[in-house]
């Protein structure tokens, strides 16, 4: 039973108290990478590295001097982070092979705590897309495809339908991470956010996807889509965990110019009990086209659940809504074919055969090491940033970006605290029909609710709240003040408390638990 | 992250060149692909540099002569803060470009002059003198044969009273006295062309030293669109000075312009004058004097260690020393005559224990290098003078009774 608990309440007491060693811990995780293959969230696993960080953990906790909250604790990390001496490639062939000679911030920062990585996990190639399916290394399968919860509640079409080709996709980009976690492999991942890369795959795996206030954590070795709007995200199984890994990584970088300066002090959660103090915004706007009846009950029934606590719930407005996707195309291409320009293949990465001229060197590699998605948004990032099209459209774009992030400054000022919208249009769909649009349409479909708090900079987060009828999770979003993580991760931690979500129910990971599963009765939200 | 040390530098430089600094400038990125440019744009000062609108004020010789000088004054357009680029060496033979990344990244300061020079001996002169302004404020080395200090010349021709011709970018241009030489060739060029029916391209091309001509550079293709955008990893970088630096900043992270001010060192110009007044010398000595690294400390070395007075000891370094200097390429400090060993010669020569043309006897010897001090050397040749009246006249009588002849045909002239 020691997998499928939290942090804080079970792992860390358990470690602490030598019921089971953190070599355990990795060994069972280790073994459960291996037994859930077939879901592809790992494109790298660092076996050796991570016994070792293991081994030396227990010798931690023997000496009675555990690091931390973290130390022992296996986790993963999304392969567009860089790790020292384990391969990182975002998922792309431009950088197969390539192995990094140093840690990203955030991920120093969790070694340094003592946490044990068990390696790097799948993405959309270079984190562009929303479902985690374009990446060179192959699509990443969710979980819940072989919970007991969806299996039971799929209509089989045929007696030779495999369950294979039934499997539903993780959203994206982080559904590598989000898999992980939701199937137990890792009690914490990291992901990265820009556009809801973190919140989308966590409501489709039915996990707490945070995303923090840019600033707030160090990009220093996140290799750049967007550097205006990326943000390192926390994948964890409760909010609870989601403040502890927030509290060890947040906090200014002298090696990022784009930390705030600021001091930040970890904090732990309160328990909230009274929520009459609190005001609940519901944004009209997101109410957007294709928003699925189910979750729009969904958002409903959550927005009553806090009236009925006490809680004010007014609908608010944020009118520049509708621009924000297009608004965010201009900005994220053009960043992206600047951010682009430096896979080359003359220092490091894939490098192409031709040899004609340096021109066709370049051009021959471009080609081969980025896949369409990529090179789509090269082309459109680099017209936008053509001296004619410059004022049209980048300025353009940023002054409308100023305007959406007004029209939250607003509504803050107006008395909300805390903001409650739905994290996706749907729960996640089957592969086979997510890709009979490609990565663009789905891409701008599948960021309306969640790049919003991109373009302004906010915390976000994604609840897990209920299952779908088809038996798939389904998870809400919170957007909070700038900076103000604790106030959103108490609300959140309030909310996540109140729907009880059901624990997943997969077979491998009650194969290696080796102890009685323990039915966890829901307090059924739906 | 930016670099601290390049911002001060840019700040003092901006100060000696008598600009605004701006208290908020921007970076942006500007794009193109080429193998010395590992990220494929470089990070630089498009929109919003550091400082505007500056002057630099240098001097020429008229007609060659030390004598007459001029004051002229260039306008700084603005000092900007960029990214240098890698070094790319080409390999003709095997075909291929070997790439040096070491210098990429790097912090330079891109100083834009307004087109206020006539010749190249101006640009020459104006270039030297911010030489001696960045060595002076420790900004840079600026040595242009190792690259420290790189030099475009931006030349156009026009008849008097029109607008400005189409300028050419002359590059590759490694020495002062290259620059002199490219400008003067490219004008020449341009005329010719002009007089001959012919146009001016706007266009980049390399100063050839080995012939002495600019020729068209081959990659430079046409119009190049940089794709500038915002730098979105540097925020706006703000300079304080003593009224607007906040209360509680933190001084570690922030530049202040009046302090710097406070600390500038005196730029050439003034040491110049100072130069000029506390000695009694010209004010073109006084150009030599700073124009040679070294040759100012020496004179006044020199001079303290002396009773000669300082008029008579610039002839001495300007003269002897430093002739004897260029002669054998040797620098102020490589000079085998130290300042107190001159001292010394000067100091005999002054007491009028030796002529002055012992006196260059002797310096000839010095040189050498053999460490014998001048008056070892001026005892060893017997060059001492005579004090002796009555010893002088019997060498002078023995003089010309020897030479009989000679003497009775000068006197009647």
């Amino acid at each position: 039973a020691v997998l499928k608990d939290g942090l804080r309440s079970q792992v860390s007491a358990a470690l602490k108290e030598g019921r089971v060693t953190p070599t355990e811990l990795c060994q069972r995780c280790l073994a459960l990478i291996k037994s859930t293959k077939f879901l592809n969230a790992y494109i790298t696993v660092a076996e050796e590295t991570a016994l070792k960080q293991a081994e030396e953990s227990e010798e931690r906790y023997k000496r009675g001097q555990p690091l931390g909250l973290l130390d022992g604790i296996p986790i993963a990390v999304k392969d567009n982070f860089n790790t020292a001496g384990i391969e990182t490639t975002c998922a792309s062939n431009m950088l197969k092979g390539y192995i990094s000679p140093y840690n990203a911030t955030v991920v120093q920062k969790l070694l340094d705590q003592g946490a044990v990585l068990l390696g790097k996990t799948n993405l959309d190639e270079f984190a562009m897309g929303s479902g985690s399916t374009d990446g060179v290394f192959g699509p990443v399968r969710n979980p819940w495809s072989y919970s007991k919860q969806y299996r039971e509640k799929s209509v089989p079409k045929s007696h030779s339908e495999d369950e294979e080709s039934n499997w539903v996709i993780t959203g994206g980009s982080s559904g590598g991470s989000a898999a992980a976690v939701s199937s137990f492999t890792c009690f914490a991942a990291l992901g990265s956010d820009t556009g809801g890369s973190t919140r989308n795959p966590a409501a489709h795996c039915g996990v707490v996807g945070l995303k923090p206030t840019y600033g707030l954590i160090s990009r220093h070795g996140l290799i750049p889509l967007v550097n205006s709007m990326d943000v390192p995200g926390i994948l964890t199984r409760c909010v609870d965990d989601a403040a502890v890994l927030l509290g060890s990584l947040a906090g200014h970088d002298p090696k990022d110019s784009t930390t705030v300066q600021d001091d930040f002090k970890p904090f732990e959660l309160p328990d909230l009990t009274d929520v009459s103090k609190l005001s609940i915004g519901i944004p009209k706007e997101y109410h957007a086209p294709g928003l699925s009846s189910e979750i729009l009950a969904l958002w409903s029934k959550a927005a009553d659940l806090f009236k009925n606590a006490g809680a004010k719930v007014v609908e608010v407005s944020l009118p520049h809504t509708r621009y924000s996707i297009v608004c965010y195309h201009v900005l994220c291409t053009a960043e992206v074919a600047s951010n682009m320009a430096r896979f080359d293949g003359l220092e490091y990465g894939h490098r192409s055969d031709k040899k004609e001229s340096t021109e066709s060197m370049y051009a021959a590699t471009r080609r081969e090491g980025f896949n369409d998605v990529v090179r789509g948004r090269i082309l459109s990032g680099n017209y936008f940033l053509l001296k004619q099209n410059y004022e049209k459209y980048f300025v353009k774009a940023q002054k409308v970006r100023r305007l959406i992030a007004n029209d939250f400054v607003k509504v803050f000022r107006s008395g909300v605290d805390i903001l409650l919208t739905p994290t996706t249009l749907s729960d996640p769909a089957p592969y086979r029909e997510f890709i009979q649009e490609d990565n663009r349409t789905r891409s701008a479909q599948d960021d309306v609710l969640t790049q919003a708090a991109n373009m302004a900079g906010l915390p976000a987060i994604n609840v897990p709240t209920a299952l779908s009828e088809r038996g798939l999770p389904v998870g809400l979003q919170f957007i909070g003040r700038s900076f103000q993580e604790k106030e959103l991760l108490t609300v959140a931690k309030w909310f996540e408390k109140q729907v009880q979500f059901p624990m997943i129910q997969l077979e491998e990971v009650e194969r290696h638990d080796n102890g009685v599963f323990q039915h966890q009765k829901s307090a059924s939200f739906s | 992250v930016l670099n601290r040390r390049c911002v001060e530098a840019a700040v003092m430089t901006g100060l000696a060149l008598n600009c605004s600094i701006n208290k908020k400038s921007l970076f942006d990125r500007k794009h193109y692909f080429y193998a010395d440019l590992p990220a494929g744009y470089q990070i630089t000062q498009q929109r919003v540099p550091i400082a505007v609108n500056g002057s630099l004020s240098y001097s020429l010789c008229i007609d060659n002569k030390m004598s007459q000088m001029v004051t002229k004054t260039v306008r700084i357009k603005q000092i900007q803060l960029e990214q240098d680029s890698g070094k790319s060496l080409h390999d003709d033979t095997r075909n291929q470009t070997l790439v040096d990344l070491n210098r990429a990244g790097v912090g330079l300061m891109e100083v834009v002059m307004e087109p206020d020079m006539c010749c190249g001996e101006e640009a020459a002169a104006a270039v030297r003198e911010l030489q001696l302004i960045l060595q002076t404020l420790g900004s840079s080395q600026a040595v242009m044969a190792e690259g420290q200090l790189r030099v475009d010349a931006n030349v156009s021709v026009h008849h008097p009273g029109e607008p400005y011709g189409v300028r050419t970018e002359v590059k590759n241009i490694n020495s002062i006295r290259f620059l002199a030489k490219a400008v003067d060739y490219e004008i020449q060029r341009q005329i010719e062309e002009l007089e001959n029916g012919g146009t001016i391209l706007n266009e980049t091309r390399a100063f050839d030293s080995k012939l002495g001509c600019t020729v068209p550079m081959r990659d430079k293709e046409g119009k190049q669109d940089y794709r500038f955008m915002p730098e979105p990893n540097l925020p706006p970088l703000i300079l304080y000075d003593a009224k607007s630096l906040p209360a509680n900043m933190n001084h570690q992270q922030v530049i202040n312009i009046d302090w710097i001010h406070e600390r500038l060192p005196d730029l050439p110009s003034v040491k110049r004058e100072k130069l000029v007044e506390q000695y009694g010398i010209l004010p073109e000595h006084s150009f030599t004097l700073l124009n040679e690294d070294g040759l100012a400390e020496f004179f006044e070395s020199v001079v303290k260690q002396t009773q000669m007075k300082p008029k008579k000891v610039i002839g001495w370094i300007l003269k002897d020393l430093l002739s004897y200097l260029k002669q054998h390429s040797l620098t102020v400090k490589e000079s085998p005559v130290s300042s107190s060993l001159l001292a010394d010669l000067l100091n005999l020569l002054e007491k009028k224990e030796i002529s002055s043309t012992a006196a260059k006897q002797v310096l000839a010897e010095l040189w050498t290098g053999e460490g014998k001090t001048p008056l070892e050397i001026v005892k060893e040749q017997k060059l001492e003078l005579l004090q002796d009246q009555k010893e002088l006249e019997q060498i002078c009588q023995a003089v010309i009774d020897g030479q009989e002849n000679e003497v009775i045909m000068m006197v009647p002239g």
